[in-house]
């Protein structure tokens, strides 16, 4: 291929630079990471948006539902996974807005790293953010609604966690898919939730499942592993369209 | 997740040949039946007026856009069989600028030298000097006027030392001293065996600088010829007749 000094030349400064060393795929999605924690410790502009939308939804909710200090059963379940997922879509809708105000993603995706390990370091990024709405939200649900949110603290942690992949892997997906869509804030609810639903109820079930007195274990992991179950599925999917998804 | 693609960093051509390339975008035709070869030390001018498809074939050159029809090799291979290795190869600058505005000059750099898998130790002071920005190095971009972001852009398209030089109005913004600059770097480039495509409308700057002329209107390619003297009444006389 190579002949003339010239492209010699060109090749040498090339090969000068040092070359990958961890694998290039978990390398490229924490260089993503990092650059969005970069970006959002100088804005905080996600982060407040929606820590300030996800405390206001339970407000609403705690001075809908509590009457002298009684909440509805299931009422503090059903409220953690609603305002962790309106908080989340509107997170995701801010997320690949930046990627798309200077068509930074174009550089992405013009970078000689795996296309997939893109949307892991966007999805790390919105699964991280969403767990720092949850651990500001389950003490503030467990206080209003008097629930019992700590009593298996393991177990609820680990709902917390598969509910999130589970809808973080959808959105995020679907809002790489619509940021060239001039309607993507209408259509990412539209797409996401329905998508999603299921993730939603197995959440809220599971956990509440976890709340009663005394807890329903083998309830609680029947939908843990269709939760588990679901989050295989949304990632294995999210993984394999992403990159033909992404093309022009 | 590359199966049999060439490596990352290996994987190299001296020509890239655009065979009978067309490229729709629903009825409309951006692109239709171009073709041309560009070779290693070529500077190229891609020369048309608004909405000839200079920038759609910048795309499709870069692999961000697939041909409707017809082929780009880039050595003899398709873009979907190199995959990464080729993508390491190329450097693009279009006219957005793609700088994230909310992170410093530094912050940027150092980004992209590391998705290239670039030593950003070495890479992003020295590409901070050549911008002439060593000095606002740690302000945020959006602070920068438009052609020091332009400087920026263009150090970090050409951070992975690309084979493939893609500029899209690499000029606009640039004072004189800054278009000098952008000139002796493309021409530097080219010497190193680059292959250089400027898309670009000012014609006084593509005059003497550009080895190459494609003259494209209406997503045609209307000639593509050696650059002589006297573009500017070659562009009218091509651009004006068609």
């Amino acid at each position: 291929m190579n002949g003339s000094p010239t492209e010699v030349a060109l090749d040498e400064r090339h090969a000068a630079a040092p070359r990958r060393g961890t694998p290039m795929f978990v390398r490229t999605a924490l260089l993503v990471l990092r650059k969005d924690f970069a970006i959002e410790i100088k804005t905080l502009e996600i982060v407040m948006t929606t820590l300030f939308f996800a405390v206001a939804c339970v407000l609403v909710f705690s001075f809908a539902f509590v009457r002298e200090g009684q909440a509805p059963p299931d009422a503090a379940p059903a409220i953690l996974w609603i305002a962790v997922a309106f908080s989340g879509t509107l997170a995701l809708g801010r997320t690949f807005e930046r990627e798309r105000h200077a068509e930074t993603l174009r550089a992405l995706l013009l970078a000689p790293s795996p296309r997939p390990a893109l949307y892991v370091g966007k999805l790390l990024g919105m699964i991280v953010l969403l767990a720092l709405d949850e651990v500001i939200l389950v003490p503030l649900i467990a206080f209003l609604f008097a629930s019992p949110m700590f009593d298996r603290p393991l177990f609820l942690a680990a709902f917390l966690a598969t509910g999130t992949i589970g809808f973080a892997a959808v959105g995020t997906l679907f809002a790489a898919m619509l940021m060239r869509s001039r309607t993507r804030d209408v259509l990412l609810p539209i797409l996401l939730y329905p998508v999603t639903v299921p993730v939603i109820i197995c959440g809220v079930r599971g956990t509440a499942a976890l709340l009663e007195s005394p807890a329903d274990l083998p309830t609680a992991t029947m939908w843990l592993s269709i939760l588990f179950a679901m989050d295989v599925v949304f990632l294995t999917l999210a993984l394999w369209t992403f990159e033909p998804l992404m093309n022009e | 997740m590359r199966g049999s693609q060439p490596d990352v960093g290996t994987f190299d051509f001296n020509a890239v040949d655009v065979n009978e390339v067309s490229r729709h975008f629903g009825r409309r035709r951006a692109l239709s039946n171009v073709s041309l070869t560009l070779r290693s030390g070529d500077i190229v001018g891609l020369l048309g007026p608004n909405g000839a498809g200079k920038s759609t074939l910048i795309s499709l050159l870069a692999t961000l856009a697939a041909p409707t029809s017809g082929e780009v090799r880039y050595g003899g291979h398709l873009a979907k069989d190199a995959g990464a290795a080729l993508r390491d190869r190329i450097g693009l600058l279009a006219h957005e600028l793609y700088l994230y505005p909310e992170l410093s000059a530094r912050q940027n750099l150092d980004f992209f030298a590391r998705i290239y898998g670039v030593d950003a130790a070495t890479a992003v002071p020295a590409a901070l000097e050549r911008a002439s920005l060593a000095d606002r190095a740690d302000d945020d971009v959006q602070g920068f006027s438009r052609g020091m972001r332009q400087r920026l852009a263009l150090e970090r398209a050409l951070l992975h030392r690309p084979r493939l030089v893609l500029f899209d109005e690499p000029f606009t913004g640039l004072d004189d001293a800054a278009v000098s600059l952008v000139s002796r770097r493309l021409i530097a480039l080219a010497a190193e065996g680059a292959i250089v495509v400027v898309a670009t409308h000012d014609l006084d700057i593509a005059d003497g600088l550009v080895t190459r002329v494609a003259l494209v209107r209406g997503g045609r390619l209307l000639a593509d010829e050696p650059a002589a003297t006297g573009l500017r009444s070659r562009y009218r006389s091509a651009i004006g007749a068609a």
